[in-house]
């Protein structure tokens, strides 16, 4: 993994590089088990300071999302792939199932839309109140 | 945290004038730390009594042994005759604890048989660096290691510097002008002006405690939030503040902005009130004619 440090974003450096590790974990780019570049590494590939670098897996480490092993490394212990994600395939076969029926029923496009929309704010609007 | 470095009431006469006066700063270990300021504001001096070049006229420096400190002067000064293979046997011949391997690693790829006097000014700096880090020093001081480079060869320094640091725990004092230069690397920031520490602080910490303050021109009283004004600038019915602040400010007749490092420290350089322009005197027009 890259990081790429802007010195200009207002941003600390170690909590950019927290983002970039928190993101590619929602991406799916990294995995646990995954290492993340070395102290070194990062350090002779950005020209930052060797403290930014450890502050920020240090940070990581405080979320649970990696382990740092002196001289092993420090490894991706965690994911940040959303739970929804892991459902989405149930979810989607449910949700085929049940467009199938409504098609039988005779609903169209327009019929099916309005029926989900109206559903979904009864839902979300029960949420909020 | 121990102290690599601890200057406590320190002062130097050069001649006459106080290069240094009161000058009090600690260096945490492992900390690298930006030491800026604006020209003859005491900088080098401060190095040079950390090395033991000078001696303090006033107060104290605690300070490792040399044999300890990893030292670039300014212009990094060579042995301009001497290949890079005779400077490292030199440095390795005077140096009781000294690290080849870490030595050549920084060095990169550069031909031992290459003379000093052939090398690119961005090479001639990359050899200093890595002979002040082959020592494996606790504390690296670099004297304005930038000012003779290109940017390219800035950021190819700056990266062995890391890389060196990273290797050996040292902390790092890197005294230089241009904070932008800097900035990316360094833990904390001192500023020095006229011989003493105006400001000094943890980098995050400096930035998070200032605001720059926008408003309607008006009487000052005091504004929660703000500890302390620093500079008060006017022009027509605008007035911007950059004040220190000591809580959230939530004055919606103030607008608030952050304020980056390089205009926080010229801030504290230069803190006095600038002119406000004066509506012309009629009279004195009518005396000039």
């Amino acid at each position: 993994m890259q990081f790429h440090l802007d010195q200009r974003s207002g941003l600390p450096m170690y909590l950019q590089i927290v983002q970039q590790v928190k993101e590619a974990l929602r991406l799916g780019l990294l995995d646990v088990g995954d290492q993340l570049p070395t102290v070194r590494e990062v350090v002779a590939s950005t020209a930052i300071n060797p403290n930014t670098v450890a502050k920020a897996y240090r940070e990581l480490e405080r979320d649970g999302l990696v382990s740092g092993t002196p001289g092993r490394g420090t490894f991706i212990t965690d994911t940040l792939v959303a739970d929804s994600l892991q459902h989405h395939d149930t979810l989607r076969r449910d949700l085929l199932a049940w467009l199938e029926q409504a098609q039988r029923a005779g609903m169209d496009e327009e019929d099916i839309l309005a029926v989900v929309s109206r559903t979904l704010q009864d839902v979300l609007g029960r949420r909020v109140a | 945290m121990t102290a690599v470095l601890d200057a406590a009431g320190l002062g130097k006469r050069h001649r006459r004038r106080w290069a240094l006066r009161d000058c009090t700063l600690r260096i945490p270990e492992q900390t690298i730390v930006g030491l800026t300021g604006p020209n003859s504001s005491g900088k080098s001096t401060l190095l040079g009594l950390a090395v033991g070049l000078l001696s303090p006229d006033e107060g104290t420096i605690a300070a490792p042994p040399i044999a300890d400190i990893g030292y670039v002067a300014q212009d990094a000064p060579l042995y301009r005759s001497f290949s890079v293979g005779e400077m490292l046997d030199f440095a390795r011949s005077t140096n009781a604890r000294w690290d080849q391997g870490l030595a050549l690693e920084l060095l990169g790829s550069r031909s031992l048989d290459t003379k000093v006097s052939a090398l690119s000014p961005g090479e001639r700096a990359r050899l200093a660096l890595a002979l002040a880090l082959g020592k494996r020093p606790v504390l690296l001081l670099l004297d304005e290691p930038l000012a003779a480079l290109d940017r390219l060869a800035g950021r190819e320094f700056l990266q062995v510097a890391m890389d060196g640091i990273a290797q050996t725990g040292a902390a790092a004092v890197i005294a230089t002008r241009v904070v932008t230069d800097i900035e990316r690397v360094c833990d904390r920031i001192a500023l020095l002006c006229d011989g003493n520490v105006k400001l000094e602080g943890p980098v995050e910490e400096l930035l998070a405690h200032h605001r720059l303050l926008t408003g309607a021109r008006r009487p000052l009283g005091r504004i929660r939030g703000v500890e302390e004004i620093i500079r008060e600038r006017h022009s027509g019915r605008m007035l911007t503040l950059l004040v220190r602040t000591n809580g959230p400010i939530v004055d919606p007749t103030w607008s608030v902005d952050e304020i980056g490092l390089e205009d926080l420290l010229l801030a504290y350089m230069a803190p006095e009130e600038l002119p406000t322009p004066q509506p012309p005197d009629p009279w004195r027009l009518r005396w000039h004619g």
